[in-house]
Formats: C-alpha cells, sequence, structure tokens
C-alpha cells in the first residue's frame, strides 16, 4: 500500500471518528447552531437598527461577516479538541499504531470543517428568514462559501498547533477567545471601516478577515453598489489575497502541527 | 516446549534494550538499562513510581526516542524501523486511551483500520474481542458509560486488535478493584500461553510474582536487580519466624528462649510487640520454637512462619539504593514513599498457625 492511499484511508478513519461525536455530543450541536442563530438575530436587529449601509440592506452586509467570524470560531474547536485528545492518551495511542503521520490531523481538520457547514446552512437559512439574499449565480455563491471553508481550514491547523502545544481545552478556548475576538472585529466584518482610527483601519485593510469578508460578499452578489470601490490591493483582490493567506497559513502550520504531534507526549 | 534443552536453541529475544539513556531536562529517566525478553515469556519491570518503567516503555514503544542506547523488537530497531515495530507491537498506557464517545465496538473497529487492517477484518475481529473481554452487550454503547474495569479491558482488547506478537502492558491493574484485576491476571496468562511476548511494568510485587517469568527490578533509572522471583527472594534472605506477644516487657524472655533456633540476629519491636528470627528448616522450626514455649507464662498473641515475598526484596533493594545516596542516618523503616505500598500488603504471605 502506498503511502498516499494509507493517509487518505487513515484520515478518512479519524475523519469519521470525530464526525460521530458530533453527532453524540449536544453541546457541540448547541455551540454549532444555536449561538450562530442568536448572533445572526442580534447583530442583524441591534447594529442594524443604528448601522444604515448605503445602497444594500444591513442583513446582506452583515452575513458574510458573521459567516466569516464564526467558521473561525468554529476552527478553534480543532486545538481544544486535539488538547482534549492529548489529554485522554488517545494522541498516544494513535502515535503506537501503524497509521500516517498526519492522519490525525487531517482528520480533525476535516471533520471541523465538517461541522463548519452545518453551521453555515443553519445561519444561511436564518439569514435567509431576515433579509439575507444571494443575488450572483449558484456556482459563485457555492465559490462564496468555499472561501469561507477554505479559510477557516486554514486556521484550523494554526489551532491544531496550538492544542497540541497548551494541552489542556479551557485554555485553548480562552487563549483563542482573546486572539479571534479582536481579530475578527477589527474588520469589514460587521461596519463599514472608514470610520475606524487609522491605525485600526489599516489593520482592517490588510486583516485577511476583511479579505475573506470581502471575498464573500463579492461572491454573494452583497457589495454595495452606492459604496465607492476598495481603494487598498487586498480588498481589491480578495479572492487572490485570502488564497495568499491560506497557502501561506498551511505552509507554515502544517508542518509544524505534525511536527508537534510526533513530539506530543502526552501527560 | 517439554524438552528443555531444545527449546534454549529455538528461544529467540523478542525485545532487545542496551544501555538505554533518556535525559529530561533536569532529571534522567533512564540511566543505562539493558534487558532482553525471550519470545513467549512475560517480563515484570517491577519499580516505584518514576522509576522509570513508563520511560522505558514508552521508548520500546516508539513514542520517544532514548538519548543513548538502542532497542528492537524481534530485531526491528525501535527507531529506524519504527513503523514496522508498531504493526507487531500493542500497547496498553497506563491511563484506558479510549474515545468515550464511541461505542465499544466502534473503539476496536477504528484501532483495527488504523493497524490496517480491512473494514470486514476489523469487524470481525472486534466482535470476537467484545465477546472475549466480555463486553458484547456492552460493545453497543459508547464508551462514557463504562466503569473503570470495563474501559480497561476495553484498552487491552484494543491493543490485541492486530494479533500483536509484543504486547506492553504499563501498570494494567492500577486502579482496577480486585476481582477486575484478577480478571485481568487471568486474560494475560491465557495470552502467553497463546505465545504473546509480554512486558509488563507493576509497582505490585504480587503481580508480578504471579505473571512474571523474570523480575527486573529498577529504581531511578537503573537496573538494581534481576532474575526470577524465587532468585529474588533468595537474594533477600531466608524464611523468619514472627512472634506478637501480649506486653511488650514479656519479649526479651522470648528471644533469650528461642535465642538457639535463629540463624542470624533477631529482631525486636516494642512498639508491635514483635519478634522476628531469622530461621532456617520451614514449619519444623515453627513447631520446635512452639514445644520450647510450652507452658511458659508468656501472651502469644500471633505466630508465624514468613517466607520473603517480593516486598521484602523490594524494601532490601530499594533501602540499599537509597542508602548510597541518602544520608546514612536514614533508618531502615523510613521506607521512601513509593514502597509503602509494600508495607501495606505485607501480613498476607504470612502462614498462620491455625
Amino acid at each position: 500500500m502506498s503511502a498516499m492511499t494509507r493517509v487518505v484511508g487513515d484520515s478518512i478513519v479519524i475523519t469519521k471518528r470525530n464526525l460521530i461525536k458530533v453527532k453524540r455530543v449536544p453541546d457541540l450541536i448547541v455551540f454549532a447552531t444555536l449561538s450562530p442563530i442568536m448572533f445572526v438575530l442580534l447583530f442583524r436587529y441591534i447594529f442594524g437598527s443604528a448601522i444604515p449601509i448605503e445602497g444594500i440592506g444591513y442583513a446582506e452586509f452583515l452575513l458574510p461577516g458573521i459567516f466569516a467570524q464564526t467558521v473561525i470560531f468554529g476552527s478553534t474547536i480543532t486545538g481544544a479538541s486535539l488538547a482534549d485528545d492529548v489529554q485522554k492518551g488517545l494522541i498516544e495511542r494513535f502515535r503506537s499504531l501503524p497509521m500516517a503521520r498526519s492522519a490525525v490531523l487531517i482528520g480533525r481538520t476535516v471533520a471541523d470543517q465538517g461541522l463548519n457547514v452545518i453551521t453555515i446552512v443553519v445561519m444561511s437559512l436564518t439569514g435567509l428568514l431576515v433579509g439575507w439574499r444571494i443575488r450572483s449565480s449558484f456556482l459563485e455563491a457555492l465559490a462564496g462559501f468555499g472561501v469561507l471553508l477554505l479559510f477557516a481550514f486554514a486556521i484550523s491547523w494554526m489551532f491544531a498547533l496550538v492544542g497540541l502545544l497548551v494541552r489542556t481545552p479551557e485554555v485553548v478556548n480562552n487563549a483563542s477567545f482573546i486572539v479571534i475576538f479582536p481579530i475578527t472585529f477589527i474588520a469589514n466584518t460587521f461596519v463599514p471601516t472608514e470610520g475606524f482610527p487609522t491605525v485600526l483601519r489599516v489593520f482592517a485593510d490588510w486583516n485577511p478577515v476583511s479579505s475573506v469578508t470581502q471575498a464573500s460578499r463579492e461572491l454573494f452578489g452583497n457589495t454595495s453598489p452606492a459604496l465607492p470601490p476598495p481603494d487598498v490591493w487586498p480588498l481589491q483582490n480578495p479572492v487572490l489575497y485570502t488564497l495568499i493567506w491560506v497557502a501561506l497559513i498551511l505552509v507554515i502550520f502544517v508542518p509544524l502541527s505534525i511536527r508537534q504531534y510526533v513530539k506530543a507526549a502526552g501527560r | 516446549m517439554s524438552d528443555p534443552i531444545y527449546s534454549v536453541a529455538i528461544v529467540n529475544a523478542a525485545i532487545e534494550v542496551e544501555g538505554l539513556v533518556k535525559r529530561y531536562k533536569e532529571t534522567i529517566a533512564l540511566a543505562g538499562i539493558d534487558f532482553s525478553v525471550p519470545e513467549g515469556t512475560v517480563l515484570g519491570l517491577l519499580g516505584p513510581n518514576g522509576a522509570g518503567k513508563t520511560t522505558a516503555v514508552r521508548v520500546l514503544s516508539t513514542l520517544i526516542k532514548a538519548d543513548e542506547g538502542r532497542a528492537s523488537v524481534f530485531g526491528m530497531d525501535v527507531v529506524t524501523d519504527a513503523d514496522a515495530v508498531r504493526s507487531t507491537i500493542g500497547l496498553t498506557g497506563q491511563y484506558a486511551a479510549v474515545d468515550e464517545y464511541l461505542t465499544g465496538f466502534e473503539n476496536l473497529e477504528m484501532i483495527g483500520r488504523l493497524y490496517q487492517l480491512g473494514k470486514s477484518e476489523s469487524r470481525s475481529r472486534a466482535t470476537a474481542l467484545l465477546e472475549r473481554f466480555d463486553l458484547t452487550d456492552a460493545g453497543r454503547r459508547i464508551a462514557k458509560t463504562y466503569s473503570g474495569g470495563m474501559r480497561r479491558r476495553l484498552d487491552v482488547a484494543a491493543s490485541l486488535i492486530a494479533q500483536p506478537r509484543v504486547l506492553f502492558l504499563d501498570e494494567p491493574t492500577t486502579g482496577l478493584d480486585p476481582r477486575s484485576r484478577l480478571g485481568m491476571w487471568e486474560f494475560i496468562e491465557e495470552l502467553v500461553g497463546e505465545g504473546t511476548t509480554i512486558l509488563l511494568t507493576t509497582q505490585y510485587l504480587d503481580e508480578a510474582d504471579r505473571l512474571a517469568d523474570s523480575i527486573v527490578v529498577i529504581d531511578e533509572g537503573k537496573v538494581i536487580a534481576r532474575g526470577t522471583a524465587d532468585e529474588l527472594k533468595a537474594q533477600v534472605g531466608g524464611e523468619r519466624l514472627e512472634f506478637t506477644v501480649g506486653h511488650a516487657a514479656e519479649l526479651p524472655e522470648l528471644r533469650e528462649k528461642l535465642a538457639s533456633l535463629a540463624v542470624d540476629e533477631p529482631i525486636v519491636n516494642e512498639q508491635t510487640r514483635s519478634l522476628t528470627i531469622p530461621v532456617a528448616g520451614g514449619a519444623d522450626v515453627l513447631r520446635a520454637a512452639l514445644a520450647r514455649l510450652e507452658g511458659s507464662p508468656i501472651t502469644i498473641v500471633d505466630v508465624g512462619l514468613r517466607r520473603p515475598d517480593l516486598d521484602d526484596v523490594f524494601m532490601t533493594l530499594t533501602g540499599h539504593a537509597a542508602e548510597k545516596t541518602a544520608d546514612p542516618s536514614t533508618e531502615a523503616d523510613e521506607e521512601p514513599v513509593a514502597t509503602g505500598r509494600g508495607a501495606k500488603s505485607k501480613s498476607k504471605s504470612k502462614e498462620t498457625v491455625r
């Protein structure tokens, strides 16, 4: 059996294992569905009541942004789950098996995007109820979801490393909140960035969360014709800029995470 | 293997360990240990907490790399040929590593698949192992609902799914109730009967005594003794008579009466009102001692002939080891914490006169 078949086969086994857990842990389903519904409703009616977006309803402006934030938060589960597996000795068991070194991490990051798909479906339905519309073609819309999930997948690999390093799920959760929260807010996710102080504005312009949001806005047809087109390169080429980030993150974090997995020694 | 001469010639070393050294930042977990385990036998790796037992198992099961020395399983090096080693071994770690949200069956099937067994092969073996480990009904429930003993059984079953020729069991009965412990011992004996080579780490001396063909005692990363259980017992010394009297004041008289039976200096302990007399000659000596006490006013509360068990071996050996490094004023009864367990179970090998 070639090394590649083994990587694929083992990754499928691990992905299945992780998805079974989604089915059996009510907390995960709640986290993945109820809280996104709540956030869509809260942001739509609270921020939406005060933030007028020229030429477009706030729901259309909001949904791509909140998709981006939610799938990024969804990817932090990767870290907490791996930390949990280290704590429970499962990683050590896997490491004693003649399986592909990368499979546990591939199976984890892929399964976590499975959870993100569920989340996106639930949010989309909620969004449709509160005024969000896809105004592009079916394929473009698919591409929009694709960009979101691809970026989230890359973030999953960052958190894989974090989870293997810190080894306690709670620490991963707290750390992710402190880092992810500002990064997803200092962006074009929930409000236009024109009014930001300069430093934050520059950060937002180059923040990949902004480009992911901009890319999906364009691909869903949720850009406002009344607003001036973006004047910075990342937002003028949001798909390309996002893909560069995805590639960069994967090139760095896939090898680092696998190396850490091989070293992860459990308790 | 009825013909011992022939068997010596065909028995190969299943596990070979030479000069293994493993250092962590401040501590030396393994300070150069050597041993080998012939195929189809059980080696008991005995030692207190932190002696280096688990480190040795983790080097052998390819989880960590040693800093010096080499280790091999059936001639395959655990570092350069790690994948081949992994296909040959089963590992049951100190903590039951089962996925709580999978059923017993799903756990076994997953591990089977990751051992690169096919889907149907994994499933049929999973079913057979659940049956064997008395988990057939539980196999449909998620492992979160299992008791500690059931989890441990599932964990051992998982390490057996690829029918490994070498099995590492790291403290397989720690935390189990006496019944589950006995059950585990029986499983281990069955496996040995089927030809599996087992390396077992334990803190329990009775466990090593019952299961291990040979024993390696390690402490502070060094081998401090090795041999069969009998050889180790012989190393500690022979049997002795233990008397407990009603009043400590009676001890000197008792001692005097029995002095001529002693082969070594008797030990008087006023606190426990006991007298321990090293003897030789087994039950006859006990009978002779009792005969001497006939008509004596000494109140005998308890009397027994005590043979050394591994507890004594352990205390003697780690006691020596401690003397070398610690200050010489350390009293023999101030044993290191880790050997306290041994002291507790001491009375069980006593053959009390009925």
